[in-house]
């Protein structure tokens, strides 16, 4: 059975998922996060010895494509609802990487 | 002759020249613009467009074979729309104009369907109360202090209300089925693969299924077979040849002789309303009329299928709702001074509660140290509720549960609880889970008239057989023509107007 989910984990996943949280939230969270799964620990009752993950229902397995060049949106179109861009050099623009 | 409204009535009337298209059109923007303003079920409403299109569609020589012509159709605004607005009712995407039509919406409009609007959402459609939407509630027609449930709870109430015929959701753990039975409509979640996925803003990819909401089954199956198909841009869709679903309701319509309707009476447990129950057991009867058996059958891993479902959809969330960092589209935070702080601020600002707080959950069950003990393990325990279900289904041709445990609930009641809220998908969640074709048909009221809604779910692929027992119960029955007090007035005696 896994330990409860502490404040500890909630700044650990925050940073993973490239959340930033706000000080109501992380009290929030931590509790509510801590809740559900509390809750959820039922699952670890049930006996699963020997038996598969399902991770799609049966029958719709990603199916594979060919491996061809085919069109796709124009460029314009896809910087089009970029909060910045640069459409002539066809750039997304972001903050600096790099120092 | 009445207006016409359902599908078939509009699809007919407007073939037979009897009425044209842009008439149709204008009615149900009228029906918006006149009782949307107390119940929020449009995010975005487009009758520029829409009229342009219904008029397209009288000046075509051969409209008369489209099969939903002049049908007008909201959609939930999870859908890609090219350029329309489509928001997923996310500040994330707040003016979000996409480059492409999702599949489904090229599908209703080469079947000659008009879109006449977006409709509200739970952000993300994570949610069952569709308050989560960062535009404020959708509130039941049927009771304006009450949630219509969620998360398509616009697509539901939409139809509620009759302003539209027929409307587009997305389900995912019952968002489809639990508003349509809240609202007191049908409400179809197709097998998972029967309809592509393609323009869907994801949730959760092993879940998400597409489907329509109308006021009667036939419509819903007439959408079904516009709807249904492979589709190449949806890799999970299926190549499983499609029926023709208006067509399979004609097999021996209101017989259920030699049908077997399982009940899984085990899950009914103490926090299933006393009416909920009562109209469910009413229907029953009524299938037995028909000539079917009703056989008890055991879901025992369906009681697990709550913390399953919020495990493996908040673990795919996560991932899912990686892209909106800021960058290619949607809110970008002003002022960061590095990348790293542009994605944390655009996602902090972007992203409401119920989103940040499944994303949280989903990254945990994913992470190092506890992907076995809760992703592994729910998925393991998802094979155990499939295999549930193929094992009822060697001994039965449907099962029939709730579609919700309770009638719509006022709203606020359950926004500070997310395990109570989850539970109101406690029926619904399982058959995405096992990839199932399900139903919602309304089968009475509790508590005088919250609407109540009967589920029929079937084997993998068996769509048309469950829209089959699912339109012979409302044959006999006359709940699909009841409407809420807050609907128009009906234009029963306005024949004049045509």
């Amino acid at each position: 059975m896994p330990h409860s989910f502490t404040r500890e984990d909630l700044d650990r996943v925050a940073r993973l998922a490239r959340l930033e949280l706000d000080a109501t939230e992380q009290d929030l969270f931590a509790r509510q996060v801590a809740g559900i799964l509390e809750y959820a620990a039922q699952i670890q009752a049930v006996d699963t010895t020997g038996v598969d993950p399902m991770s799609h229902p049966p029958g719709g397995q990603a199916a594979m494509r060919a491996d061809a060049a085919r069109p796709s949106l124009p460029r314009d179109a896809s910087l089009a609802a970029a909060p910045e861009a640069d459409l002539a050099a066809g750039l997304f623009k972001v903050p600096r990487v790099l120092g | 002759m009445d207006r016409p409204f359902t599908v078939c009535e509009v699809r007919d009337a407007v073939a037979s020249g009897r009425v044209c298209a842009v008439e149709i059109c204008q009615a149900a923007l009228d029906r918006i613009a006149a009782s949307d303003a107390g119940i929020n079920a449009f995010r975005a409403v487009v009758p520029e467009r829409a009229l342009a299109r219904a008029a397209a569609l009288d000046a075509r020589a051969d409209r008369a074979g489209l099969p939903l012509l002049g049908v007008p159709v909201a959609l939930k605004d999870n859908l890609c729309t090219r350029g329309i607005p489509t928001t997923a009712g996310s500040r994330m995407l707040d003016g979000y104009l996409p480059p492409y039509d999702a599949a489904v919406v090229e599908r209703l409009e080469a079947a000659g369907a008009v879109v006449v609007g977006k409709t509200n959402c739970d952000e993300f459609a994570m949610g069952s109360s569709t308050e989560n939407s960062a535009y404020g509630p959708t509130r039941n027609p049927w009771a304006l202090d009450r949630t219509p449930g969620g998360s398509s709870g616009g697509s539901a109430a939409a139809v509620a209300a009759r302003m539209v015929p027929l409307s587009l959701g997305s389900d995912t753990g019952g968002s489809i089925r639990q508003p349509a039975a809240l609202c007191g409509v049908v409400g179809f979640k197709p097998s998972y693969g029967r309809v592509s996925r393609y323009g869907l803003i994801a949730f959760a990819s092993s879940l998400d299924q597409v489907g329509p909401f109308a006021t009667t089954v036939r419509d819903a199956a007439v959408a079904m077979d516009a709807l249904a198909g492979h589709d190449p841009r949806d890799s999970t869709s299926s190549t499983a040849p499609v029926p023709a679903f208006a067509r399979a309701l004609e097999q021996s319509p209101g017989n259920l002789q030699g049908l077997r309707i399982g009940i899984p009476r085990a899950l009914f447990n103490e926090g299933v309303d006393a009416d909920v129950l009562k109209a469910f057991d009413e229907a029953l009867g009524v299938a037995r009329s028909l000539g079917a058996t009703v056989l008890d059958v055991q879901l025992p891993y369906n009681a697990q299928a709550i913390p399953v479902y919020y495990i493996v959809a908040t673990a795919e969330a996560s991932s899912n709702l990686a892209r909106y960092d800021g960058v290619r589209y949607g809110f970008r935070a002003p002022g960061a001074r590095s990348l790293g702080e542009m994605y944390e601020r655009s996602r902090e600002g972007g992203f409401g509660r119920e989103v940040k707080r499944r994303i949280i959950l989903g990254t945990y069950v994913l992470s190092a140290g506890y992907y076995d003990a809760y992703y592994v393990k729910a998925q393991q325990v998802r094979t155990l509720i499939a295999r549930d279900y193929d094992a009822a289904f060697a001994q039965v041709d449907v099962i029939a549960m709730p579609t919700s445990p309770t009638p719509a609930f006022p709203l606020g009641e359950r926004t500070a609880d997310p395990v109570r809220m989850y539970l109101s998908d406690v029926f619904t969640v399982s058959a995405n889970l096992a990839g199932l074709p399900a139903v919602t048909v309304p089968c009475g009221f509790a508590a005088g008239r919250l609407p109540v809604g009967l589920q029929l779910t079937g084997r993998p692929m068996d769509d048309a057989l469950v829209l089959r027992v699912a339109h012979a119960y409302e044959r006999v029955t006359a709940w699909c023509g009841e409407q809420p007090m807050t609907a128009p007035p009906s234009p029963a005696h306005a024949a004049n107007v045509f």
